[in-house]
């Protein structure tokens, strides 16, 4: 998995790409992390690349919204292909977090 | 099989012969107080053959995988308070196994001295995380999840801290889960090695692991047993996610309604401040908005989130409001209520500006207090818990059962090895043995009363049938309490639970009992049970304590007290006689029973059929609960070994 992290004006975005995962989990977790310690609390994760991801990628995706929510801030999905979003409803989590359909509408609401 | 399956029916059919005889035909209304409760213990026991041999139907033998073992697998070995040399000493076995992986010693009592030992050995050593500071903890569940948090492995091999594996446990085992990626879970079996041909106290389960979990693996119900099982990660944090969704949608509905209510109260309480009374009310149709939303398939975080903002900034408003009275009163105090008395040179105070200024109601804060509350209560991530994800069932003291359930549910299989890959350690004392059994079968009542397995949805009918077997099992002791004073009350007083000991009674129960002690001969192939049988009567009182502590627990939320076994052998001091006082009492009370009973034939005031079916039965009852004599008197096997040495 390629992690790559890219700051705005009012949001940050992490893009995990390829297969986010169990190896992978800590990493973006790390990642959620720095962006909240820096101030960027607002956080987008691109899952355009994201090839396949799994029930501990999950965990890590909640671990990131638990956190940025600890920092009033908050943690969006954007733009999940058909594997992952076949997963977020195996696993009934598209009942808590929506998938945007562009990294750009996350956070266009407010 | 043919065999088995034959004896299974024939056992179920004379059981019901015999059952409904007694229901229909051979009840004594005159002594309905004890006829009653003996016919239903015996209806308890029919449907615990009709459940055993149920489980017993479609036995699965299996030969071992056929795919080779892969995938990455991480050894975890589970400790609280076990001794370090024994922990190292199954950490080192640990280490050793062939298969590549990582080995990870849990401790949960956090000791420097284990972390030592652990990373001297280059082994991986892991603690709770702060996030479980004030946290409930979870015992061994939590130890658990904890890791899982910390590492990667696909698969886990969970030991605990006396259970030295086979090096070849992963290789024997892992092929499972690449024969079926449904596979979440194989048990392989727990072996003791210090227990002695005699195991006074029962701890060998050659019945449990071996013809019983084949049974229930027949029906994809093999149980998980804690320990010396491998996993699939997946499979885990699949149901750490599941068990994170559903219990966000309960929180938040619940929180939810409870907020509605709050704020129409708040709203009515404040109708003579007007600004607050339309901010209250506007925030309780934003909470019903966002009730019918969820309901409506929005996803919750969005939901919550957008009202979070509508409430913290109703609350910023309501705060600068009343930031604004608050300075309007100071300027009110300053004017009006003190003064300066000329004469005096002293504050006085105007005693009727200040009850109005108290009367007013001026301070809409408990209201806004309330309202930030909500906020609280609203998050997304289980404040109340260490972790938002717990992948291992934390809704019984027996983590393993639950969920092993909470997969089967969700689709997943389940597989039992037989083959013995590690070797523990048995509790060497009564006092501990009881205390393990009790743990046991309190986790399981929980289980059976906050998981019901019969209205669980996503099993099967057979695996509802194996959990409710386990369950049912558990209840015995109320059906043993029966199966003893019944002969008592007989030999006694006279008492007749049945009209007559005719021979429709022989006819009837005879082939009943005989019938299903012969299955119980066939499945267990040689092994020897009778100890299995002696505890399962012998230890009444601790399945009518599970019973009814576990209901105190899950009804009225009174804590069960988690107790950890003891593996270091046995708790000193004196012969533990308050632990078995019931036992003791029921064997004096039968021998009794029985001197009486004799000396009422030898006097011709007793029928001799009635003395004699009673007397086989009170033998039956002593053979079995004479085990609990032996078990006080039982020293350990190390003790034991020696005193056969010593013997001339």
């Amino acid at each position: 998995m390629n992690l790559s992290v890219t700051t705005h004006a009012h949001h940050a975005v992490v893009s995990p790409e390829g297969r986010l995962t169990a190896s992978g989990a800590p990493r973006i977790k790390q990642a959620i992390k720095k962006l909240i310690d820096e101030g960027h609390a607002r956080i987008v994760v691109d899952l355009a690349q994201t090839e396949f991801i799994d029930s501990s990628g999950l965990g890590a995706l909640i671990g990131g919204l638990k956190a940025a929510r600890l920092a009033e801030g908050d943690l969006r999905l954007a733009a999940a292909s058909d594997s992952v979003k076949s997963v977020l409803k195996l696993t009934s989590l598209d009942r808590v977090l929506r998938d945007y359909p562009t990294v750009d509408s996350a956070f266009s609401d407010d | 099989m043919i065999l088995i399956r034959v004896f299974a029916v024939l056992a179920v059919l004379t059981g019901i012969n015999y059952v409904a005889w007694r229901w229909l035909d051979s009840l004594n209304w005159d002594a309905w107080w004890i006829a009653v409760p003996l016919v239903i213990a015996e209806t308890y026991s029919l449907i615990d053959t009709f459940l055993f041999a149920t489980t017993m139907w479609r036995a699965k033998e299996r030969e071992g995988p056929e795919s080779p073992p892969a995938g990455t697998v991480d050894v975890f070995i589970t400790t609280y308070n076990e001794p370090v040399a024994m922990v190292m000493a199954t950490a080192r076995a640990a280490k050793n196994i062939a298969y590549p992986h990582e080995t990870f010693v849990l401790d949960d009592g956090n000791r420097p001295e284990m972390a030592a030992a652990a990373r001297a050995e280059g082994l991986g050593y892991i603690t709770r995380s702060e996030d479980w500071t004030d946290k409930p903890r979870h015992a061994k569940a939590g130890n658990l999840n904890n890791a899982l948090f910390e590492t990667d492995g696909e698969f886990l091999l969970i030991l605990d801290a006396d259970q030295i594996p086979d090096p070849l446990i992963l290789h024997r085992t892992l092929g499972y889960f690449a024969d079926d990626e449904q596979v979440a879970l194989v048990q392989t079996p727990q072996w003791f090695i210090n227990v002695d041909e005699a195991d006074p106290l029962g701890s060998q389960a050659p019945l449990f692991y071996g013809p019983i979990q084949q049974g229930k693996d027949g029906w994809n119900s093999a149980f998980f047993c804690g320990s010396n099982a491998v996993l699939r990660r997946e499979a885990l944090m699949q149901l750490g996610i599941v068990g994170y969704v559903r219990n966000l949608q309960d929180s938040t509905e619940r929180t939810l309604r409870a907020a509605e209510k709050l704020l129409a109260r708040e709203a009515r309480r404040n109708q003579s401040v007007p600004e607050l009374h339309s901010e209250l009310k506007e925030l309780r149709l934003k909470v019903a908005q966002a009730r019918t939303a969820i309901s409506d398939g929005e996803p919750i975080a969005d939901v919550t989130y957008g009202l979070h903002t509508a409430i913290n900034e109703a609350s910023r408003r309501l705060v600068k409001h009343d930031l604004d009275v608050m300075a309007e009163d100071l300027i009110a105090i300053h004017a009006l209520p003190v003064q300066r008395d000329a004469e005096l040179g002293a504050v006085v105070i105007d005693e009727v500006g200040l009850d109005a200024l108290a009367t007013r109601e001026l301070s809409p804060l408990a209201a806004v207090k309330s309202v930030g509350a909500l906020v609280d209560a609203l998050r997304v991530d289980r404040p109340d818990e260490a972790q938002p994800i717990q992948p291992l069932a934390t809704i019984s003291v027996t983590e393993d059962m639950a969920t092993a359930m909470q997969l089967h549910s969700m689709g997943w299989k389940s597989v039992y090895h037989h083959e013995i890959l590690a070797r523990g350690l048995a509790p060497e004392d009564l006092q501990t043995m009881l205390k393990q059994r009790l743990r046991w079968a309190q986790g399981t009542m929980q289980v059976f009363l906050r998981d019901n397995p019969l209205a669980k949805r996503g099993l099967s009918a057979g695996q509802r049938l194996m959990y409710f077997g386990t369950m049912w099992s558990y209840l015995a002791g109320f059906a043993a309490l029966v199966y003893l004073s019944a002969p008592v009350f007989y030999l006694s007083f006279g008492v007749m639970p049945v009209t007559a000991w005719s021979g429709d009674f022989f006819a009837r129960f005879l082939p009943y009992f005989l019938i299903n002690q012969l299955l119980f001969l066939i499945v267990a192939r040689g092994i020897r049970t009778w100890r299995g049988q002696q505890y399962a009567l012998a230890l009444f009182p601790v399945w009518i304590r599970a019973c009814t502590s576990a209901f105190a627990n899950v009804v009225f939320k009174k804590p069960l007290g988690f107790v950890v076994t003891r593996k270091d052998g046995r708790v000193g001091g004196a012969l533990p006689l308050r632990e078995v006082w019931p036992q003791l009492t029921a064997m004096a009370l039968l021998v009794i029973a029985l001197i009486t009973g004799i000396v009422r034939v030898l006097m011709g005031t007793a029928d001799g059929t009635g003395t004699l079916v009673n007397t086989v039965w009170v033998a039956y009852s002593l053979a079995s609960l004479s085990i609990v004599i032996q078990a006080l008197r039982y020293k350990g096997p190390a003790a034991h070994a020696e005193e056969a040495e010593g013997a001339p």
